[in-house]
């Protein structure tokens, strides 16, 4: 059996590339794509966990966060989608109509 | 059973004159003013003198009278009320201030006749009555310091009463800041009293220190208290060192200078160490401290005096010196004396200061006696008036000055308290007020006539003159609202004095005094200023136009120089009833060594029981009676040989040889002049005192603490809040990638610190 900081370990570097992505990336649809890295990161500790100490709830969790996950890509991509639209870009630094 | 004196009546009837004055005045006629003012002070003074006439009557035991009008402080044991006490010293002052005080007004309606602001002084004569008499009335120490900082109200605002000419408002200032020193003095003697004797009724201190040991071995409360009412007393008397408000104090109306800065405020110190005599007597070292003080003052104000040449800065030095006589009899213990003689000054100064009203009235605001001369043809009246007070302070016999000078004269060598260096240094006053008074008679009322035409308007702008100079005009100036500042302040740069303000219609009326010389220009500058249109003639003020300016001239204030004329009845009666009671005066009290019985002293003695009592027993027992006479009588001697002295070198010198003088002043050189510029002690304390002050407040206290203090951390500190704010705005970027970076790095430290602190 993998031992529990194996995985562990794995979703701490998951989460840390999920993290890097959404903070260094310009491209809205990465930012997107780094938010969920870093979700499914937690959806592994989730797991791993609930498997280690035989409880349910971590796993009934994960399936709440990826209901939630998949709601919010609808929605989210709705919103890219209507950007591109009216921006002509995925530039999120260039999405700055409300700055002064 | 005592009667009820209505004592209460006699301070508060010439308030509401003030008030009635004060407050209503402007409307009134210059007679209705004039009415009003005399009648409440004349009301006053019926009171007092009805006081008087059942005073006599009263029982021994019933005196001192006291007499409670309304509670006013009661806190805890303490206490102090509006109340009146009345024994023969308050009445004798009462007298006094009543009587020279009414003079003084009736003189004034004639002297301010043409003044402006004729209410405003009205209601501040009136107030300084209603200020005096509550002084000299208190029956404790709290409600004399009321009286006391009302005087120096009063005293203010009428040396200030020219107040747009800046040298009187500046020393009006200078007296009120003077005195406070004093003042202030006073104030810890108050505090120190109300500490250890739980009280300031006078007729609780006194007995309590009665009680008391006298502090001869050594300076103790008692000494330090009498000290302070000393401070106190120097600065309301004008002694040294603060004497220096008083010639200053000239700047005022001489109505002004003569019943306040004469007859009767400036003698409040005197009274105040009189009323205290229990305490000084119980400290012999405060005693002789007054004694010393007084003695230099009058030295070294009448060698001021000497040298002056303005009519009433002389006598403002008399003043002065007079006063220190007032202190050496009290600082002999000789308190009775020192009343007496501030009586006769009264009459006789008064008189002195309202006969060199009239003389100045007379010239036209002429004061400096350089340009006088011969006048006793022109104005007999005024001549013979102030001859019997120039008689009378220069101590020829038989007037009331000799008596009571040559009684402290006396007292100053016979007293226990008393030294032959106060005689001598005494006596030797005598000669120089007798120099100095029939110097200033003989150069005012002998010789030829030296002013002519050529002089007014040279001293126009000189700072001495109360009326304004006889080449000024006075001019009413129409002017619309609006335009009042700028006409005013364009005004006392050329000189001109703004005596009166009228609305009219939207058009404000000034009345002015004006350089002749400076009508044209004047009436050119308004045009230029107000964009007034319109001739400058005789029109009626705003009939076409909203801007119109007229300048017109009145009349000449006075006749021309030369013109010379006796001052009117109104002002030449009360001069003559005073001159009546400056040769008269003194027989109330005539000496026991000159026949007389010395009835003053006798009826003051038993204010001064306890001052005889703890004397040690009186020198006259101590030396045989014949003796003692005999002393007295050769003292008298001396003294008359002095007044007489004094008579011959004035003559000598100011009516004989008029050239001798002038060649002595020059002989003298550098001694004259420190002599004519009054041994610069105001430049000394400018020097020493007010600069330091000046130059102190504004380095260490203003730019020290104030500005690098006080605001400078106020200010840094919302410049350091502010530069903070700088840099950390810049976080609020937002760039959400930015926030989620804050983020980010706050989660990492957070796991960081929970790793390192162990946290599980």
């Amino acid at each position: 059996m993998v031992p529990l900081h194996y995985y562990l370990v794995l979703s701490a570097i998951l989460f840390a590339c999920g993290v890097t992505g959404f903070l260094i990336k310009r491209n809205i649809i990465t930012i997107f794509m780094s938010i969920e890295l870093m979700l499914n990161a937690v959806n592994l500790s989730f797991v791993a966990f609930a498997a280690h100490w035989q409880v349910l709830s971590g796993q009934v969790f994960v399936f709440f966060v990826m209901v939630v996950a998949a709601a919010e890509t609808a929605v989210g991509l709705a919103i890219i989608i209507a950007v591109y639209r009216t921006r002509e870009t995925l530039n999120v630094d260039q999405v700055n109509l409300l700055k002064l | 059973m005592t009667p009820n004196f209505h004592l209460w009546l006699i301070p508060l009837l010439p308030l509401a004159g003030a008030a009635l004055n004060g407050l209503l005045g402007r409307n009134f006629s210059k007679r209705l003013v004039a009415f009003f003012g005399l009648l409440f002070v004349a009301a006053s003074l019926g009171v007092v003198w009805w006081v008087a006439f059942q005073f006599w009557a009263l029982p021994q035991a019933a005196i001192p009278h006291t007499e409670v009008l309304a509670p006013w402080i009661v806190a805890g044991n303490f206490s102090a009320h509006f109340a009146f006490y009345l024994d023969q010293l308050s009445l004798v002052m009462m007298l006094v201030v009543t009587n020279v005080g009414f003079l003084i007004h009736v003189y004034s309606v004639g002297y301010m006749w043409e003044e402006g602001g004729f209410y405003r002084y009205f209601s501040y004569l009136n107030l300084f009555m209603f200020f005096m008499l509550t002084l000299v009335l208190a029956n404790n120490y709290l409600l004399m310091f009321i009286g006391w900082e009302g005087v120096g109200l009063a005293s203010y605002l009428l040396i200030g009463f020219f107040f747009v000419r800046d040298s009187a408002a500046s020393a009006g200032k200078k007296a009120f800041i003077v005195n406070r020193i004093g003042d202030f003095g006073f104030l810890i003697a108050l505090f120190l009293l109300i500490q250890h004797f739980g009280t300031l009724d006078f007729d609780r201190v006194f007995p309590a220190i009665s009680g008391l040991p006298v502090e001869t071995a050594g300076a103790g409360l008692l000494t330090a208290i009498g000290l302070l009412l000393l401070a106190g007393a120097c600065g309301k008397s004008a002694q040294i060192p603060l004497y220096v408000w008083l010639p200053d104090a000239m700047e005022g109306p001489t109505p002004v200078s003569s019943l306040i800065h004469a007859a009767t405020m400036v003698t409040a110190g005197v009274y105040m160490v009189a009323r205290s005599n229990v305490i000084f007597d119980h400290a012999p070292d405060a005693l002789m401290a007054v004694a010393i003080v007084g003695v230099i003052t009058a030295l070294f104000a009448a060698i001021i005096g000497m040298a002056q040449n303005d009519i009433k800065k002389v006598l403002a030095y008399s003043t002065v010196s007079q006063l220190g006589y007032m202190f050496l009899a009290c600082g002999v213990g000789a308190f009775s004396a020192g009343i007496f003689h501030l009586m006769t000054h009264a009459f006789f100064k008064g008189l002195l200061f309202l006969a060199a009203g009239s003389v100045i009235h007379a010239l036209g605001g002429e004061q400096d006696m350089r340009h006088m001369g011969g006048l006793r043809k022109e104005i007999p009246g005024t001549f013979w008036t102030m001859t019997a007070a120039t008689f009378a302070i220069a101590g020829i016999p038989f007037f009331s000055g000799f008596f009571s000078k040559d009684e402290i004269l006396w007292k100053s060598l016979s007293s226990p308290y008393g030294s032959r260096v106060y005689w001598a240094i005494g006596v030797f006053t005598a000669l120089l007020t007798s120099f100095y008074m029939f110097r200033l008679w003989f150069m005012t009322f002998f010789g030829e006539y030296r002013g002519s035409g050529s002089h007014g308007y040279e001293h126009a702008g000189h700072a001495h003159h109360t009326l304004a100079s006889a080449k000024d005009v006075l001019a009413e100036i129409v002017v619309p609202a609006e335009f009042v500042s700028t006409v005013m302040s364009n005004m006392i740069e050329r000189n001109g004095m703004v005596v009166s303000f009228e609305e009219r219609g939207g058009m404000t009326i000034l009345q002015a005094s004006v350089p002749a010389a400076n009508m044209a220009r004047y009436e050119e500058w308004l045009r230029q200023h107000t964009s007034a249109r319109g001739t400058w003639s005789e029109r009626a003020p705003g009939k076409e136009g909203k801007a119109e300016v007229l300048v017109r001239p009145l009349a000449m204030q006075h006749e021309q120089p030369g013109h010379i004329h006796e001052s009117p009845r109104v002002m030449l009666v009360p001069m003559v009833i005073l001159a009546i009671l400056a040769v008269f005066g003194g027989y109330i009290g005539v000496p026991e060594a000159l026949g007389g019985h010395n009835r003053f002293e006798h009826f003051l003695a038993p204010v001064f029981t306890t001052a005889s009592g703890t004397l040690p027993s009186g020198s006259s027992e101590a030396v045989p009676e014949a003796a003692a006479r005999h002393a007295e009588l050769i003292a008298t001697a001396v003294s008359i040989a002095m007044a007489f002295l004094g008579l011959f070198f004035a003559w000598l010198l100011y009516y004989k040889k008029r050239d001798l003088p002038d060649r002595i002043a020059a002989a003298l050189g550098w001694l004259y002049n420190t002599v004519r510029d009054k041994f610069y002690v105001d430049e000394i304390y400018q020097a020493v005192i007010v600069t330091p002050l000046v130059k102190g407040s504004e380095l260490v206290l203003w730019r020290g603490v104030d500005v690098a203090g006080i605001d400078a951390t106020a200010d840094d500190s919302a410049e350091t809040s502010r530069s903070l704010s700088e840099k950390f705005r810049h976080m609020q970027s937002g760039n959400i990638r930015s926030y989620a970076a804050w983020v980010a790095v706050g989660a990492a430290v957070a796991i960081a610190y929970m790793i390192w602190m162990g946290v599980r």
